[in-house]
């Protein structure tokens, strides 16, 4: 199962280092990285397979949001099939 | 990759306007229930409401929290309640709206709808003890809805019924006087009802459903609006083409919603209901996309032409997004729900007439509007009546939510609160239809040709 994970917020040291470590903890694998740093705000969207995670969703995602409130970002986790359903035919 | 765009337009749909699920309605028949000691239906209607909603509401927060779309509103419809009522040897079935109220309010849903009577033609025993008591039981019970069904295209319009809802709609506006009359806006009077609509007050499980079946209906006028405003002067046609892209993406997620919790429930899959369904929250607005399309102020001259094309483009979208439509599918026009309908309403350039010019092209009718408490049952029974044909004549559902406030008048103003929103008191029109209310009988089926 994959999900998509999104950052967006003002630009520090360490966003990718410390989600990826979240996720790196919770056996998470990703699968692709994009991001962009446009003036100071940075956006990064990972796709990342969730098969493997070893807690709950929900727990990840609390966990996310929460670290991503601490760090002045918004970071939104959402499985990858809400994405494909509303923009594929 | 997904590409960065769409993820990016997904997130802010969420997040900056408005887009959810309004609803997932879970439809339940009660046919099974069927006895004739009241206590014991009312045990059975309990214990399988019970029984099947029992994970509703936990497996829909589950998939909110996975998917990331908030869903609004978990709610439970039930079989027309007054089919199972005929083999009563009691008068008074008001006990089986408590025992909804109260499986509704176990399994954790805000409302409950089906506590219903199709009358179209005529009242049988069972119709007759759901509509006797109905102000009783709305103003005894916290979540239960009704909604009565006067007329079809085939029908024709059961005038007996609908001067009797006049009545029913009074007697509630009183009984809940306390909550500035608040019992109405649970009572839906309807032509054409359709079977599997998931939005309240009207929902109940149709006659033609299965056991258990679960519907979804969509929101986001929000996200129309937005879309709207982001393409600037375009002409109608790109417009067009633009609510139908919109509405496309709205309605897909309502399907992977649908599809999604029904499998995790083990029941069939019902329909998307394609409404735009608004909420008071600033920007959620019908009335503001009208407005976005270029319209000063909502209910001025050209309003009925641009929901018309709003109607109209939202259906073609959502079709194509979804295995099964159904439902109401159309724009909701309630005013109290709705800020921008208020702001045009206290203007004074939104009216009930124009109201009703506007249900002729859009779902679903005269929803949520608060009028004068000293309007006569015979003016409400009217007002439902101009409604309810022109449902019939256009072959198309149409439907009337008035809420008479009891002892408020124009110039006063309601608050419910929450998704009910807040509305000022509009004027009706009193000069008396008493005499052709008075008439009774049923107004024919209309002509299925000559059709101008």
């Amino acid at each position: 199962m994959k999900a998509v994970i999104s950052v967006i917020g003002k630009d520090t040291v360490g966003i990718i280092a410390r989600v990826s470590e979240v996720l790196s903890r919770h056996s998470i694998n990703i699968l692709d990285i994009t991001q962009s740093v446009l003036s100071d705000l940075f956006a990064m969207i990972m796709l990342v397979d969730i098969t493997g995670l070893d807690v709950d969703y929900t727990v990840l995602k609390d966990e996310l949001e929460h670290m991503g409130e601490g760090m002045g970002l918004e970071i939104h986790c959402m499985h990858a099939s809400v994405f494909d359903t509303m923009h594929k035919i | 990759m997904i590409n960065t765009r769409d993820i990016l337009e997904t997130i802010h749909m969420v997040t900056e306007e408005h887009l959810d699920i309004r609803t997932v309605t879970m439809g339940i028949s009660l046919r099974d229930c069927v006895d004739s000691d009241i206590d014991a239906l009312c045990q059975k209607v309990y214990d399988k409401i019970t029984r099947c909603a029992k994970d509703l509401v936990s497996v829909c927060q589950r998939i909110e929290a996975e998917f990331g779309i908030p869903i609004i509103n978990k709610r439970i419809s039930v079989a027309p309640v007054s089919m199972i009522c005929d083999a009563l040897t009691t008068e008074d079935v008001s006990p089986i709206a408590r025992a909804m109220d109260r499986a509704a309010r176990d399994v954790g849903v805000n409302f409950i709808g089906g506590y219903s009577a199709l009358v179209h033609k005529g009242l049988t025993k069972g119709d007759d003890k759901l509509i006797n008591p109905l102000p009783y039981a709305l103003s005894t019970t916290e979540r239960v809805c009704s909604s009565i069904n006067v007329a079809t295209t085939h029908a024709g319009i059961n005038m007996d019924a609908v001067a009797r809802c006049g009545r029913i709609i009074k007697d509630i506006a009183w009984r809940t006087r306390d909550t500035d009359s608040f019992g109405c806006a649970k009572l839906v009077v309807f032509a054409n009802a359709p079977e599997d609509n998931p939005f309240m007050a009207g929902a109940f499980h149709g006659v033609g459903e299965g056991e258990c079946v679960l519907n979804v209906g969509i929101s986001g006028p929000g996200v129309v609006r937005a879309a709207i405003a982001r393409a600037g002067d375009c002409d109608l046609s790109e417009l067009a083409e633009l609510i139908k892209r919109t509405a496309f993406k709205i309605t897909r997620m309502g399907q992977l919603v649908l599809k999604e919790a029904s499998a995790r429930l083990g029941i069939s899959y019902g329909i998307v209901d394609l409404s735009l369904a608004p909420t008071p929250a600033v920007g959620d607005s019908v009335a503001r996309i009208l407005e976005e399309m270029g319209l000063e102020t909502c209910g001025c001259h050209g309003t009925t032409a641009c929901l018309a094309m709003l109607n109209d483009a939202v259906k073609k979208g959502g079709i194509m997004a979804s295995a099964h439509v159904g439902g109401l599918s159309g724009a909701f026009i309630p005013v109290s729900e709705d800020s921008g309908m208020v702001e045009a309403a206290e203007k004074g350039v939104l009216t009930l007439d124009k109201l009703e010019a506007m249900t002729a092209v859009c779902s679903v009718g005269l929803d949520m509007i608060a009028i004068p408490g000293d309007t006569t049952a015979e003016v409400i029974s009217a007002i439902i009546a101009d409604e309810i044909s022109i449902g019939v004549i256009n072959t198309k559902t149409t439907a009337v939510r008035v809420l008479p406030v009891y002892g408020k008048g124009v110039g006063d103003s309601i608050n419910f609160g929450g998704l009910w929103g807040a509305a000022p008191i509009m004027p009706v029109h009193n000069e008396s239809p008493a005499r052709f209310i008075g008439r009774g009988g049923r107004i024919p089926a209309p002509v299925h040709s000559f059709r101008n």
